[in-house]
């Protein structure tokens, strides 16, 4: 299909109006955006600017109080916030995916590397043990782990490895929409630098559309299509990636973009 | 198929006093397939502003910029990044790359992006690389350690691997010795001569006479720099 004729396709995810509070207090407020199918959207802002809990109630984590999320079913566009839960978990399971920012809440720590990654085939069904492990070998090479290691538990890995077999774990079923939380957090910069290419690679082969989470503007700008950019639970300002940090608009992004140092 | 009308724009500086700073006003030019315009005028005058808002990663406060038959002013992001990834190209003077992504990788990135299977894209990457001289054993290790004048090489390389109708130039041939200088200039003709529509910055005032069909001194543009 042509890329024209992609982004000619309905919305893969629409956002409106979408609200939580915790009590007197806002999580997020008034949030609306609409997602295409291959899009990359980057969430920015500081501590507490409502980025993690707006990616909650996306995902489906958090009930919001306010709102529609809109995702195109197989079966067409639903609201998952109205879906019976039984429902949205079958979301999570097939066409949805959820990258921790610390590894160790998306792996399962005492099961071994491969069976982390056919721990979700078989959520969806598949049943031959053969089959399973060949498909975990084979997610386990595309994100650089050795297939001497499929045996091995999660925890004898290092951070970096980590968070790639939870992406391996994650991408296995082919989800269309990946929630990312800060997915390159706690890594260091050179294990930063090889996920970033690696999740570039492969939004790019499996036409992904991902939202990530993160308040690293150097990620976002290498990794995202469109940015939004939170204060205080709400979108101050959304745009083109580059638009964005470029020629900043709001006051809270033109601070936030002077205030990155420079390498 | 590059149009710009009436085109203003201004920078406000909220943690500056909310100070506002009008830096165009009234643009108006066109370029038409297989010419290349020449934008002129001092430090300052807004040459790279008006590139940037061609690109898009600079808004408009008013006017229209059509490339092909979208309005970059008013365009939603998904209609530029398509126009991105198949019609305008952009040379800028800074590579931004993920590190450690080798310079092929890099430069075949944005057919890859366009569907173009690997090892096409990777075979047209590596021709481009070859014919700017970037040596070969350097193809598989990341720009981000590269000279400048090899960055630059690599940078110009993204910019031509796919034939782009309209194509943004930013300096191509600063800092590239004479040799180098030659194969750019001679890339850049052949853009024109596929009919290529392209808007150029170039301090160099030979390689501007021997592109430019015509200039635009954006002086003029400028509020309170008009003569």
């Amino acid at each position: 299909m042509s890329i024209l004729a992609k982004m000619k396709m309905q919305p893969l995810l629409s956002v409106r109006d979408l609200s939580k509070f915790y009590g007197g207090r806002i999580g997020c407020a008034d949030v609306g955006f609409d997602l295409y199918p291959g899009e990359v959207l980057g969430i920015v802002g500081e501590s507490g600017s409502g980025k993690s809990t707006l990616l909650s109630c996306l995902a489906g984590h958090l009930p919001p109080d306010r709102g529609e999320v809109i995702f195109d079913t197989r079966e067409g566009p639903r609201d998952t916030v109205q879906m019976a839960e039984a429902a949205r978990r079958r979301l999570a399971r097939t066409d949805w995916a959820y990258v921790h920012q610390n590894p160790r809440d998306g792996l399962r720590m005492g099961v071994s590397a491969g069976g982390n990654v056919g721990e979700r085939l078989m959520a969806v069904g598949a049943r031959h043990y053969g089959q399973i492990r060949e498909q975990a070998v084979d997610w386990l090479g595309r994100v650089e782990i050795a297939a001497d290691r499929v045996d091995d538990r999660p925890s004898a890995f290092s951070g970096g490895m980590q968070q790639r077999l939870q992406i391996a774990r994650n991408l296995v079923t082919g989800p269309r929409l990946v929630f990312m939380d800060e997915p390159t957090g706690g890594l260091d910069v050179s294990v930063q630098a090889r996920l970033l290419d690696l999740l570039r690679g492969l939004v790019r082969e499996m036409g992904l559309s991902a939202i990530i989470v993160t308040h690293d503007l150097a990620v976002v700008r290498l990794l995202a299509d469109r940015l939004m950019v939170m204060k205080g639970g709400y979108v101050v300002e959304q745009g083109l990636t580059d638009q964005v940090l470029d020629d900043p608009q709001h006051a809270y992004t033109q601070l936030l973009v002077s205030s990155v140092l420079q390498v | 198929m590059i149009t710009i009308s009436n085109l203003s724009k201004s920078f406000t500086l909220h943690n500056q006093g909310a100070a506002v700073i009008p830096v165009m006003a009234g643009a108006n030019l066109s370029v038409a397939p297989g010419e290349c315009l020449g934008l002129v005028g001092a430090s300052g005058s807004g040459k790279s502003t008006l590139m940037r808002m061609i690109w898009g990663n600079y808004l408009a406060a008013a006017g229209s910029i059509m490339v092909g038959d979208v309005d970059v002013a008013k365009a939603a992001p998904r209609e530029i990044i398509a126009l991105r990834r198949g019609t305008l190209g952009y040379v800028s003077q800074f590579l931004r790359v993920v590190p450690r992504v080798p310079t092929v990788e890099v430069v075949a990135e944005p057919l890859l992006t366009l569907g173009v299977a690997a090892d096409e894209a990777r075979a047209r990457a590596m021709a481009l690389l070859a014919q700017l001289n970037i040596p070969e054993r350097l193809w598989s290790l990341s720009p981000t350690t590269f000279s400048g004048g090899e960055q630059q090489r690599v940078n110009i390389a993204r910019g031509f691997v796919h034939p782009y109708p309209a194509l943004l130039l930013d300096e191509p041939t600063a800092s590239l010795d004479l040799i180098n200088r030659e194969v750019v200039l001679t890339l850049i003709e052949a853009a024109k001569a596929r009919g290529a529509a392209i808007i150029g910055i170039f301090h160099d005032e030979q390689a501007r006479a021997r592109l430019c069909d015509r200039l635009v001194d954006v002086t003029q543009f400028t509020p309170g720099m008009a003569q």
